[in-house]
């Protein structure tokens, strides 16, 4: 009797569950399995829209990796990662640390550090375009009346993605600082009033209280700028185009080009795999490490 | 007594230069951060020949309207305003219906299978962008979406951020809610609809005005799919202008200034949520 109940009840769970779960679960399908499995099924055919679609193996991954442009983009993109990431994150977290406090006029002073995140990245690019115009650009302006020479911020091969960098940081900062500042709320205030009665000084502090206390925040912080690094495209595409003579080329526009330009799907699927598996080796590094790092303390 | 008192003022003598320095360092971070900003609207107020004079003219004199009437009368810039509001109209709405929907199912309902549907969203996370990007284009182009708002929309319904988030909030609120309107005969939907959904009006807000915000931003998709420049939204409409008026800085940035300022303003009204929805996609792990 009682397990008929129970039974009726599950059904009925299931019932209104699978109704509520319906619509979205379709959607998910569609957008979301049936592309992941498309994706993988396409890069290993020759499909480009027009005429042709047959199964070729594993020739386009092995393509990918004979061809010069496909790793200038993979190498660019792990540079563009190392510029932007530690510092990135550092950054945020000095501000955030420094934001944590309740002085008159904070408030509005964090709401400028927001103002680049809310802004979308074209419109930030544009901007920076022109800030670093060679002959008309503020900063070469600015450089050139403290007596300084006139640097090639976009088209010298060696700085162009240096300077790609600097503008993602400065538009990042105050969106890795917010994450920051949640995970500041969490660490208890007697630990830091515990250490002025001990006579720490701030820099103490910090490194012996808020740096630990903080560290799953940093490193899903830190994961989080790496994933977002690996998928650069935006900027790319206003700023540079991938120049000068592919020096900011990255996995993402190489894909957006084969597939959008050429109609190479089939190789770019390919592409978007390896990134798919950059993405997933590095998520399951950092996971790795930061369960031992969690053991260590 | 004098000596505490002496030790008390250098105490407060030195507490003075440190705030001081503290204020100067603030506001050093204020202009790095604001001056970008403020050369974008200087600029979009220039004489197209002074916007790339050297010395720089920092502030117009009189200010150039008639750059941001050329954008309107030279180009369809309105009809990028209404295509950009359209598209987060119907994107924000639907996201919220059918995650929150989904988003209760999973939090509340003990359905069968729930834990590895559950798995299954949380493992799409990870999945970047562009791996579903080609295959959901072809797709679209099989039923003829390209160049359709529809490709913008459609899929931007189903967020597994979005299912995430809302079912963070549904799992806080008390059980008792749900076994008093059972009692009263609600169905599970009148439940959800009258009960459960009022309560979690915040957290709709974070994901509505998160949802809006990466709308209002998205380029990439809008340069998929979007090829006549009457679809186009407003990001991808600045940057069109940057091809077309390559020279003419004070009209690109006339564009960018009216995309930057309905998001400003989105964000000075709910700065609070805007926030949350950050600060929660940083909790996520």
């Amino acid at each position: 009797m009682g397990n008929k109940a129970s039974s009726r009840l599950q059904r009925r769970w299931n019932f209104w569950g699978y109704l509520f779960i319906l619509p979205n679960f379709l959607g998910f399908v569609a957008f979301m399995l049936v592309p992941i499995i498309m994706a993988l099924v396409f890069s290993f055919t020759n499909y480009d829209i027009i005429s042709r679609m047959d199964f070729i193996g594993i020739e386009n991954y092995i393509n990918l990796f004979q061809d010069d442009q496909f790793i200038v983009s993979l190498l660019n993109t792990l540079w563009y990662s190392v510029l932007t990431v530690p510092i990135g994150v550092v950054l945020a977290l000095l501000l955030a640390v420094m934001f944590n406090r309740q002085i008159r006029g904070i408030a509005i002073f964090r709401t400028f550090v927001f103002i680049p995140v809310i802004t979308s990245m074209v419109a930030v690019s544009l901007v920076w375009s022109m800030l670093y115009e060679d002959n008309s650009g503020l900063l070469n302006i600015v450089l050139n009346s403290l007596g300084l020479p006139s640097v090639h911020w976009l088209t010298d091969t060696n700085l162009a993605m240096i300077s790609i960098a600097i503008m993602s940081i400065w538009k990042g900062l105050g969106y890795n600082m917010t994450i920051f500042l949640a995970g500041l709320q969490g660490v208890p205030g007697e630990l830091y009033e515990a250490a002025t009665i001990d006579g720490a000084n701030s820099p103490q502090k910090f490194w012996h209280i808020t740096v630990p206390m903080i560290g799953p925040t940093t490193y899903f912080v830190s994961l989080m700028a790496l994933i977002g690094s690996l998928q650069t495209f935006d900027q790319i595409n206003i700023m540079t185009q991938g120049g000068p003579v592919d020096a900011t080329k990255t996995l993402s526009f190489y894909l957006y080009q084969y597939g959008f330009s050429y109609y190479k799907m089939g190789y770019a699927c390919a592409a978007a795999y390896v990134l798919f598996l950059l993405v997933f080796v590095v998520s399951m590094i950092q996971n790795i490490s930061s369960k031992k790092w969690a053991d260590l303390t | 007594m004098a000596q505490i008192h002496t030790v008390h003022k250098k105490k407060s003598a030195g507490f003075i230069v440190r705030r001081v320095l503290l204020y100067l360092l603030l506001i050093i971070i204020a202009v790095v951060m604001l001056v970008p900003f403020l050369w974008m609207v200087s600029t979009s107020l220039k004489e197209q020949y002074d916007a790339v004079k050297i010395p720089p003219v920092w502030v117009p004199i009189p200010p150039r309207w008639q750059n941001y009437v050329d954008l309107f009368t030279q180009q369809p810039m309105l009809q990028f305003m209404l295509n950009t509001i359209k598209i987060v109209f119907f994107v924000v709405l639907g996201q919220l219906f059918f995650s929150s929907l989904a988003a209760y199912s999973f939090a509340r309902i003990k359905f069968q299978g729930r834990t590895v549907m559950f798995f299954f969203y949380i493992a799409t996370l990870m999945v970047p962008g562009q791996v579903t990007m080609i295959p959901t284009y072809l797709m679209f182009a099989k039923v003829g979406f390209t160049d359709t708002h529809w490709a913008l929309i459609l899929p931007a319904f189903f967020s597994a951020f979005g299912v995430f988030l809302l079912r963070q909030f549904f799992m806080s609120l008390p059980k008792e809610l749900e076994e008093a309107a059972e009692i009263d005969g609600c169905n599970p939907f009148t439940t959800y609809w009258r009960i459960m959904l009022p309560l979690i009006v915040p957290a709709m807000l974070t994901l509505g005005v998160f949802t809006l915000m990466n709308t209002w931003n998205d380029y990439m998709g809008p340069l998929i799919y979007l090829s006549t420049p009457e679809k186009y939204t407003m990001t991808l409409g600045i940057a069109y202008f940057k091809g077309i008026y390559t020279t003419q800085w004070n009209l690109v940035m006339a564009g960018s200034v009216l995309s930057v300022i309905p998001i400003l303003i989105a964000y000075l009204c709910a700065q609070k949520y805007f926030v949350e929805g950050i600060a929660f996609s940083g909790v996520k792990g």
